[in-house]
């Protein structure tokens, strides 16, 4: 397969960046999207030139680290993958495809495809957690009867595994479907409801400093979304949200 | 304002309760607007109820202004603060592949509704602000249905009423079923909403269109 790739390349975080254009033969269908990136980067570094950055790490879409915008849609053309799990059958000889970093003021390029995207962190880090009692005397989660739907549901938004795809895809660089995500898989358990009140209002604080935009209700996270996380979470965020303001 | 806009979930609330009141307020234009067309009388008797009575002059008129302006005011807020989050664009970016075309351009569809609503006011709310306030013309039941009807004889207005419709229709597609997830409420529960509140966005605005045709066909012969 022959393909041109146009590809963001930005030296660093201060600096501006430009597309550029590489041409690249010998790509076979079997070849994950990565590999193929491999195959360029290999080129690259034996005409001695400085090969392209990517985030990676699994390769077994898992781990949400490989971001990247191909032809317009995080993750390329297919659903409910992610960057490492993209076969180049996908793509037909002689295709155009256009590789760019997510774009998004809350998710500023590192190096070339590479966003920082420690905003997602901080919005964790503000309430996206339980508080146990590690001392000796923790009780086993276990003991606590859970309902089976919720436990479901819980365990569909616990899913998510935070590569940005959601904002990456939102016309409006909007984190709520990460957050609602977040914050639902701790809202349906009894052991998340303790903090439930201060946990929805400082997470949704968080994203809002962290500069993402407003949701819209588009539904364009949910379609891109590698892990297929649903809109209903962000429905219970705003209900969270708004439950939490009435009592807090 | 900024209370309202302190955060992105409570500017969405704000957003969706304004549209909200303005669809209810939408279908009750609608229901005295028909009887002009079945019932000229019943259309003259609600539209002088409409003007003269204090509750509906002096409460209700206000409230809907207010609605109308929290609901675009709003909307330019979070078009401007979304606009903000991503300061570089994509090169490339298939927003027709995981969106409707609607639901990424409710500032289109929003805007003619709002110059619509210049243009409406200007035909019907400052003529009657002016025949009451300005001109102290005396209060006469039956002049509602032949001014209405009046209006709709140019064509170019006739033209311009359904084009601003069908954009209405737009605008309540995905702002009417948007609504209600961004109260929270989309659940196993919230299964009909959304047929429904496709169904209203035609209706309405289709129903709206027939009328402004009718009176355009059916011209009051002096």
């Amino acid at each position: 397969m022959k393909l041109t790739l146009k590809i963001w390349r930005q030296k660093d975080a201060s600096s501006s960046g430009k597309m550029v254009e590489y041409p690249i033969n010998g790509i076979e269908g079997d070849m994950s999207f990565l590999e193929m990136l491999d195959v360029l980067n290999e080129e690259l570094i034996n005409k001695g030139d400085e090969p392209v950055e990517f985030d990676h790490d699994c390769r077994e879409g898992i781990c949400g680290t490989c971001s990247m915008q191909i032809n317009g849609e995080p993750h390329g053309p297919d659903r409910l993958i992610t960057t490492c799990q993209l076969h180049m059958r996908k793509f037909n000889d002689g295709d155009t495809i256009v590789i760019e970093p997510f774009r998004a003021k809350a998710f500023p390029v590192i190096k070339d495809l590479i966003v920082d995207r420690t905003a997602f962190e901080r919005i964790q880090q503000a309430g996206g957690y339980i508080s146990v009692n590690t001392s000796g005397n923790t009780v086993d989660a276990n003991a606590i009867p859970i309902n089976k739907h919720a436990a479901d549901e819980a365990m569909d938004a616990a899913a998510c595994i935070g590569c940005g795809a959601c904002v990456a895809a939102c016309k409006n660089a909007s984190a709520m479907l990460f957050t609602a995500a977040k914050v639902s898989q701790f809202a349906l358990l009894p052991q998340g409801r303790v903090e439930a009140v201060d946990r929805v209002q400082n997470m949704v604080r968080q994203m809002d400093l962290e500069g993402f935009g407003n949701c819209t209700n588009t539904g364009a996270c949910e379609v891109e979304c590698p892990k297929g996380i649903s809109l209903e979470n962000i429905a219970r965020l705003n209900r969270e949200y708004l439950s939490a303001s009435v009592k807090g | 304002m900024s209370g309202l806009t302190k955060s992105s979930i409570a500017r969405k609330v704000v957003m969706a309760l304004s549209g909200l009141f303005l669809v209810f307020f939408l279908a009750q234009h609608f229901t005295i607007n028909i009887t002009s067309v079945i019932a000229p009388d019943t259309f003259n008797e609600w539209s002088h109820f409409m003007g003269y009575n204090p509750l509906v002059q002096y409460l209700l008129q206000p409230i809907l202004i207010a609605g109308v302006i929290i609901h675009f005011v709003m909307g330019f807020i979070l078009e401007l603060q979304n606009r903000r989050a991503r300061s570089i664009s994509y090169a490339s970016y298939k927003g027709s592949a995981n969106a409707s075309w609607v639901s990424r351009n409710m500032i289109i569809t929003g805007l003619v509704v709002l110059a619509f609503l210049v243009l409406h006011f200007y035909d019907f709310w400052i003529h009657e602000i002016s025949y009451k306030y300005i001109d102290f013309s005396p209060e006469d039941p039956g002049r509602y249905h032949a001014e209405t009807v009046e209006k709709f004889e140019p064509i170019w207005r006739t033209v311009l009423y359904i084009i601003s419709f069908v954009l209405l229709s737009l605008h309540l597609w995905h702002g009417f079923a948007s609504s209600f997830q961004s109260v929270g409420f989309n659940n196993k529960y919230s299964i009909a909403i959304k047929p429904l509140t496709k169904l209203f966005a035609v209706l309405i605005p289709l129903g709206f269109i027939f009328i402004a045709i009718y009176h355009h066909l059916n011209p009051i012969t002096h």
